[in-house]
């Protein structure tokens, strides 16, 4: 692999790792919510 | 195949890709509209939960029928840049992709709303991949017909994961996606045919002929019509559903008309055949904008 492939190689996982990150981080975030909404359900 | 795509890890867009989301926007409005329709009021992050749930499955679903399908994607035009026939994506990492997605959408489906739409959620990823794309594509005509079905889910999945139950009313708007489903992909499967019959898809107007589709269009558009309309005087739905049922599926029942009646000729630019087709899509969000707008002037 050439230094120029290698960094498109790289290039791309970082990008793949950063969508990754966003999705996990919403992930959790909606795991809350639903805690949140599911607590109060169940006290309303 | 080039040295590129051999080397090059995919990139997220393929993975998107994969979950065709075009297709998606149709499935998640209509199983908002079942979610509205439905007498119970859902919590927003539940609800929203539900909707993104069902739009994970709908890219299951996508995703593993274009793992089956990498090979026939390469033969037709319309379907040969996607991901898989284009090489940028290696088909173990599709499977993977979407049996790991469609878990996922019934296990969260199941622990934030309900058992039963979690069911039916896993059951519509299941009937596309095996009864429509697995058995029924490859091997018969009537396969949109059957595997329409599938499609037809999300509105019974909105409703139910809602209220925990299904009734006439999903019932009804799963009836009309199932019966617009064959004067919509046949409508397209006409100005396509070359494509299909290269590709070896028996679709019908490649296995029956042109006129035999065009009278099945004409003959699918009246079930769909009573389908369409009759939430109205079953009293399931208002006025407001009522006059735009009339309406669009009368404009729907007449293009379909123009095309059931039709006689091409040798070089036919198809455009009554292109009309309806790109009718038909806006008229499903005609439809269930409708169910919308009446439950929330109700």
């Amino acid at each position: 692999m050439t230094p120029d492939e290698e960094e498109r190689r790289l290039a791309v996982q970082r990008r793949n790792a950063r969508v990754m990150a966003w999705l996990l981080g919403g992930f959790a975030i909606l795991m809350f919510a639903v805690s949140i909404a599911k607590i109060g359900m169940r006290h309303s | 195949m080039t040295t590129d795509t051999m080397t090059l890890p995919a990139d997220w867009r393929d993975f998107l890709a994969l979950t065709k989301p075009r297709v998606m926007t149709l499935v998640v409005f209509t199983a908002l509209a079942g979610m509205i329709a439905a007498p119970v009021p859902m919590h927003p992050v539940i609800g929203f939960t539900a909707i993104l749930c069902i739009a994970l499955a709908a890219g299951a679903a996508g995703a593993l029928n274009q793992w089956y399908e990498a090979d026939l994607d390469a033969k037709m035009k319309r379907t040969a840049k996607r991901p898989l026939p284009a090489g940028r994506l290696d088909r173990q990492s599709a499977l993977h992709f979407g049996v790991g997605l469609g878990t996922f959408s019934v296990l969260l489906m199941g622990l934030t709303t309900n058992v039963l739409a979690a069911a039916i959620l896993a059951a519509s990823i299941l009937f596309y991949v095996f009864v429509y794309t697995i058995w029924l594509k490859p091997r018969t005509p009537q396969n949109i017909v059957i595997g329409g079905a599938a499609g037809a889910f999300p509105p019974l999945i909105g409703w139910a994961a809602a209220t925990g139950d299904v009734a006439t009313l999903p019932v009804l708007l799963f009836a009309l996606i199932f019966l617009w489903t064959p004067p919509h992909f046949w409508a397209l499967a006409l100005f396509v045919k070359t494509d299909y019959a290269a590709a070896g898809v028996p679709m019908l107007p490649v296995v029956a002929g042109e006129r035999v589709t065009r009278t099945q269009i004409g003959l699918y558009t009246i079930p769909m019509a009573i389908a369409a309309i009759a939430p109205w005087p079953l009293g399931l739905t208002g006025a407001i559903y009522g006059a735009v049922a009339v309406i669009a599926t009368g404009w729907f029942a007449l293009l379909a008309l123009r095309v059931a009646t039709r006689r091409t000729a040798e070089s036919d630019t198809m455009r009554p055949e292109k009309r309806l087709f790109a009718y038909s899509i806006v008229y499903l969000f005609v439809m269930f904008g409708a169910v919308v707008v009446d439950r929330w002037l109700a």
